[in-house]
């Protein structure tokens, strides 16, 4: 053959494999929207789900969100401590006693810590636990239902913000309160007494290995600080737990200039284990208190709020060893141990350096009394005798620390609104990125256990400013996301939150996906209202409560022809979800209901409180877009006067009006 | 010719592996405008370095603020209590001070001493008080003084303050220096 036959088919060939080469590595559509290789980090795409559960707090929405990462997209807003129109939580009669408290029903909170139950210091996916910065008030949500399980109150305490934080194996959710406050008998006092009168108090809430069941274990009488944040010891510094302390100057008045007196507040190490020696012995003191626990059964659907009366109470500063001073440069806010249990890192918002404790010497001191006095009755460990070391020059206002699976650490800094990456080691600075702008905490999948899933850091932010499309004087709220799986940190997203979203955990998805319940099964449904077929809807009256037992199933509600209901009356719609198929809930709302909807999940039961005003016949429907014929999905009840003689009935699918021909 | 027509091919490949690089290199993450300082916002009051940058008096401090990159971080929410030294305050340093700390291997010691020119908290006048010690960004402690009306800071005098979004400005006649460290 000619070699210039061969030569041109070839080159044909060759040119013809040279565009599909072309084509083939045409970048694809995500890369081509934005044009970097961050969109592709951060791109999960449709119909493939996200590696890792981002468990979210909103801060003042006082909810908990559930984002997916790396996509940074939204899956659920979980009710916690704030009333929920929209599935109802707060409003159904089931919910209402999660909000109990010893000051009545509190419809609102501040959630701003998640914290991921951990088995020997790993993740273990059973459950998430949040603050009440306000009320004091710990919270459980289970994370096979995402639902808020139990709420618990701490007595004592004037603001839950140091809170919550977990032992290795969950032994103990454990409690600071940010403000002082006087307690006992003596209340009612001048502010002015605050040296004299006023106590912080950490609260060690017991949790039960089996079900997750809280109570206060017992609670540590400590001088009247602030605690901010804390961190339990792992591995070898199992046993202990490591708080910061600001406001050590015990300002009553403008902290802003009167708690930033010191160059130097504290880290308070607590010997846990200690304490329960100590009351092993019978040293602890019973003392009168009041505070709410309200659980939810999911056997009932229902929660039941119980009042407390008592919590049993140690004081360090008589019952020696338990508690230690550790100076920490100004206004320490992070407080967190290293996944090796060694290091304690201080972040002193304040302050242009990062302390780094040893444990090991901490110990070591404590054995040596190398103490540099004491503060309220309790020994202060010198500085330098506590030191690993310090890491110089890191950025301005260091907040919160969190560690990767490789001896790294991650600092976020508010004022100068970025994140550091140094060793945990060599207190070497590594790399450095602007976050956008004021990061407030970040988070590490992991990053508080001892087995760090690393790859990314996220930041949630307090400002952004020139991040998003205004929306008048407030913006959205934001996370950004950063690989870091190099050298260097890489930003790949930023995405918007709901509320404030103050910090958060991140779990890898296979330790939560295989156990996420289903539905609920209809057998095992104890309400006492339920209806566990359309054959048990009825309407019964008590004196002028009526209580409907009513079903719901793909496309009806039964009954849903109600009459013989008056003016005075108190309904109580008892909706029991018949379907037994995932992802199918129904919703429940009637014309003038003074609270809320309704969203009732397959197999459960949720009860809505109506109390007409007025004669008249009014409509009720499902809410929640449930089958082809949801908008058929709707009743009537009719509304006499108060005295009224018409007979009490209900149907679903029965005609009287035969001569009309209507339904025939 | 077949081995040049097969690395023709490994150059397609190789070219379409490098375009893919190149546009990541090109950082489309970073700010649009330039990062918090640059937000165009014409309503909203001054913040701190805003006003600075607006005095003709304190060109020296900005262009030290610019090359310690505090600019963005001083555009925060802060709050901050800044202690503005005006040019002349600048002048007054030693010969050749300036250009020295402006070097970029000497970046950690003007940062130092742009830190101690900085409280973190709104220190309005009537809250300082005679003798005030204040523990500024930089770790150190500076010490306020308020005689007849008179403020001034480790005895430099207050010429005048200026209030900002996110803090107040106090401006001075002298350079602040962080004490030595013991």
């Amino acid at each position: 053959m000619d070699k210039k036959i061969i030569l041109r088919s070839l080159l044909v060939v060759a040119t013809l494999v040279g565009i599909t080469v072309l084509q083939m590595c045409k970048p694809q559509a995500p890369a081509s929207v934005s044009g970097s290789d961050a969109a592709v980090k951060a791109y999960v795409p449709p119909g493939q789900y996200d590696e890792f559960y981002n468990l979210v707090s909103g801060g003042f929405s006082g909810q908990m969100s559930v984002y997916g990462l790396p996509s940074g997209r939204l899956f659920r807003v979980i009710p916690v401590f704030s009333e929920d129109p929209t599935t109802g939580y707060g409003y159904s009669e089931e919910t209402k006693a999660m909000l109990n408290t010893s000051h009545g029903y509190v419809p609102w909170d501040d959630l701003h810590h998640p914290a991921i139950s951990t088995t020997n210091g790993e993740h273990d996916g059973r459950w998430v636990f949040g603050n009440a910065n306000n009320t004091p008030r710990v919270a459980r949500i289970d994370l096979k239902t995402f639902r808020t399980s139990e709420i618990i109150e701490l007595p004592n305490s004037g603001g839950n913000h140091s809170s919550p934080f977990i032992t290795e194996n969950t032994e103990y959710v454990v409690a600071g309160t940010r403000f002082s406050v006087p307690v006992g008998d003596k209340t009612d006092v001048p502010i002015s007494t605050f040296k004299e009168n006023f106590k912080g108090y950490i609260s060690f809430i017991s949790v039960d290995p089996k079900d997750g069941k809280m109570n206060i274990a017992f609670q540590l009488k400590t001088p009247g600080v602030s605690f901010d944040l804390a961190r339990a010891g792992k591995g070898p510094s199992h046993g202990w737990f490591f708080f910061s302390c600001y406001n050590t100057e015990q300002a009553y008045t403008l902290l802003e200039v009167n708690a930033s007196q010191k160059d130097k507040d504290f880290i308070m190490a607590v010997n846990w284990k200690k304490a329960e020696e100590y009351i092993a012995q019978g040293k602890g003191e019973k003392v009168k208190a009041r505070y709410a626990r309200n659980r939810y059964d999911e056997s009932t659907h229902t929660a039941t709020s119980e009042m407390l009366t008592e919590v049993l109470q140690l004081d360090p500063a008589v019952l020696k060893d338990i508690i230690y001073f550790i100076p920490c440069p100004k206004s320490p806010h992070g407080c967190d141990t290293d996944p090796s249990g060694e290091y304690i890192v201080g972040s002193g918002k304040l302050a242009a350096l990062i302390p780094v404790f040893s444990f090991t010497k901490i110990q070591q001191a404590i054995a040596n009394k190398d103490f540099e006095g004491e503060f309220a009755g309790i020994p202060v460990i010198k500085y330098e005798s506590a030191l690993h070391g310090e890491v110089k020059k890191p950025g301005l206002g260091p907040l919160h620390t969190e560690f990767d699976a490789n001896g790294n650490a991650y600092t976020s800094f508010f004022v100068s609104s970025e994140i550091v990456k140094w060793n945990v080691k060599s207190l070497e600075v590594l790399d450095r990125v602007p976050t956008y702008y004021s990061i407030g905490h970040l988070c590490v999948p992991g990053g508080p256990t001892r087995k760090p899933h690393g790859k990314y850091v996220i930041a949630y932010n307090k400002i952004t400013k020139d991040r998003y499309l205004p929306t008048g004087p407030e913006l959205t709220q934001s996370a950004q996301i950063y690989d870091i799986t190099g050298d260097k940190m890489k930003l790949i997203l930023d995405f918007p939150t709901i509320g404030e979203p103050h910090y958060a955990e991140a779990i890898p998805a296979s330790l939560i996906m295989p156990q996420s319940t289903k539905i609920f099964k209809i057998e095992e449904n104890n309400h006492p209202y339920v209806a566990k077929g359309e054959g048990q809807a009825k309407v019964e009256r008590k004196g002028n409560e009526v209580h409907v037992y009513m079903t719901a199933i793909r496309s009806h509600l039964t009954p849903d022809n109600i009459e013989g209901v008056r003016v005075g009356d108190e309904v109580y719609f008892h909706v029991t979800n018949l379907e037994q198929d995932w992802d199918v809930p129904h919703g429940f709302a009637i014309k003038g209901a003074a609270n809320a909807e309704l969203l009732i999940m397959p197999g459960e039961t949720a009860t809505l409180k109506w109390k007409p005003l007025s004669v008249g016949v009014y409509p009720f429907y499902c809410t929640d877009f449930c089958s082809a014929l949801h908008q058929e999905m709707q009743g009537y009840i009719r509304i006499s006067p108060a005295g009224s003689n018409v007979p009490l009935k209900y149907s679903t699918g029965k005609t009287d009006d035969t001569a009309a021909g209507a339904g025939r | 010719m077949r081995t040049l027509l097969l690395l023709w091919l490994c150059l397609l490949v190789i070219s379409c592996g490098q375009q893919k690089t190149e546009t990541a290199a090109s950082d489309l993450t970073a700010p649009v405008g330039g990062g918090q300082s640059n937000v165009k916002d014409d309503v909203s009051q001054q913040d701190v370095v805003k006003i600075a940058v607006n005095s003709p008096d304190h060109t020296t401090l900005v262009t030290a603020l610019q090359v310690a990159e505090y600019v963005d971080a001083l555009s925060n929410a802060g709050p901050f209590t800044v202690f503005a030294p005006t040019n002349a305050a600048f002048d007054k340093l030693p010969a050749g001070t300036l250009e020295t700390l402006t070097k970029p291997e000497n970046k950690d010691q003007l940062r130092t001493i742009l830190e101690y020119h900085v409280y973190v908290g709104g220190l309005t006048e009537n809250l300082i008080q005679d003798g005030m010690t204040i523990n500024m960004a930089s770790l150190d402690n500076a010490t306020l003084n308020k005689k007849d009306g008179k403020l001034t800071i480790n005895g430099a005098n207050v010429l005048g303050s200026a209030r900002g979004s996110n803090g107040i400005v106090y401006i001075i006649d002298a350079v602040l220096l962080p004490p030595e460290k013991k």
